[in-house]
């Protein structure tokens, strides 16, 4: 087996690391701040999902670069 | 156990990288006369034009089909609007109010009405090709990079035209850099906004791409289990495994539409209303 494809599943699985933190993170965050003020679900939904998608958005990158590793080498 | 040559060299191969790729021709079933699931209909090739291949490839078709369903299901819904709205209308009206009432307007203000048909229209479109992509022989269009790209541009102009309208062109661009910063700190400043301008549309093209190839290639990898294990047995739970990441994908298809469209929304208002 080469290298490239250790490199390039370990990178994905750093990236899945790394976006697992940040979501949980803002999850709990998210959590909290609901439960002590159920009033601004809303508010906080939007903020949340925004958040979400930046993070998720640095994940992806991580994983279409171990992608192009793959398809590339 | 199939004992073919293929299972003695470790199991098939399954093209995944191909299934997601763009072609230049369409997948038929029905018209192959030795193998009824595989049929491929060649589309227009042109000659390039000025070194830009034009050439229709099944992205673009995915596309057409897309905008026309669109159009056609708009019309059939709202050429005679009803009070009441029933069947399809009924779902169609509740997004649009749904996008206007909870994303639009508290994000953008009274003023977002001006901006609502384009970001509807963004939604809608994002909508359909992702939906389009995950119907049987079909292809997903926003899953090519140059489809996102080209979506990015254009909420990128309307970001950039939105702010230099409201705020002129000199204001819009002095509205980037923090006002009252010494002017030694301007050196590092001015660059760091710079690469967060061109940052936003970038992560918008990557982000939409890169969710709809993962969910396509997380489906094509579980049926393709079955091939390259060569065996019946893992068929029930690839099924399985298959058919709950395709609701999920159902679910990522209007999560990525509303994601691009609340973006989009958000950078058109900091661009329009830059102190906050």
């Amino acid at each position: 087996m080469d290298l490239a494809y250790m490199g390039a599943a370990i990178g994905a699985g750093l990236g899945a690391i790394g976006a697992g933190l940040g979501i949980g993170l803002l999850a709990a965050g998210a959590l909290e701040g609901i439960s002590r003020q159920p009033e601004a679900v809303g508010d906080i939904r939007t903020n949340m999902i925004i958040a979400a998608a930046l993070i998720e958005g640095v994940a992806l990158l991580a994983e279409i670069i171990c992608v192009l590793v793959v398809v590339t080498k | 156990m199939a004992a073919s040559a293929d299972a003695a060299q470790g199991g098939g191969n399954v093209d995944v990288i191909g299934h997601i790729l763009d072609h230049d021709s369409v997948e038929v079933p029905f018209i192959n006369a030795h193998h009824i699931f595989d049929g491929h209909i060649a589309l227009p090739h042109f000659d390039p034009i000025y070194g830009v291949d034009l050439s229709i490839t099944r992205h673009v078709l995915m596309m057409w089909i897309a905008s026309s369903l669109l159009i056609l299901t708009m019309m059939a819904c709202f050429r005679r609007p009803k009070l009441v709205p029933t069947g399809l209308a009924n779902f169609l009206e509740s997004i649009v109010v749904f996008l206007r009432d909870e994303v639009v307007l508290p994000v953008m203000g009274e003023g977002g009405r001006v901006y609502l048909p384009f970001l509807l229209t963004v939604f809608f479109f994002i909508l359909y090709c992702n939906l389009l992509g995950l119907v049987p022989y079909s292809a997903t269009a926003t899953g090519n990079i140059s489809v996102t790209a080209a979506l990015a541009l254009i909420s990128f102009a309307v970001t950039q035209g939105a702010g230099i309208v409201n705020n002129g062109l000199i204001g819009h661009f002095k509205a980037m850099v923090p006002s009252g910063v010494p002017a030694a700190l301007l050196i590092i400043l001015i660059p760091i906004e710079i690469v967060g301008m061109l940052a936003k549309p970038f992560a918008l093209c990557i982000r939409l791409f890169a969710n709809m190839i993962a969910g396509h290639i997380a489906i094509v990898v579980f049926l393709g289990l079955i091939i390259m294990l060569q065996s019946y047995w893992v068929a029930p739970a690839s099924v399985i495994l298959a058919a709950a990441l395709y609701l999920l994908e159902i679910f990522i298809g209007f999560i990525q539409a509303f994601i691009f469209t609340l973006l989009t929304a958000l950078f058109v208002s900091m661009a329009v209303h830059p102190d906050h």
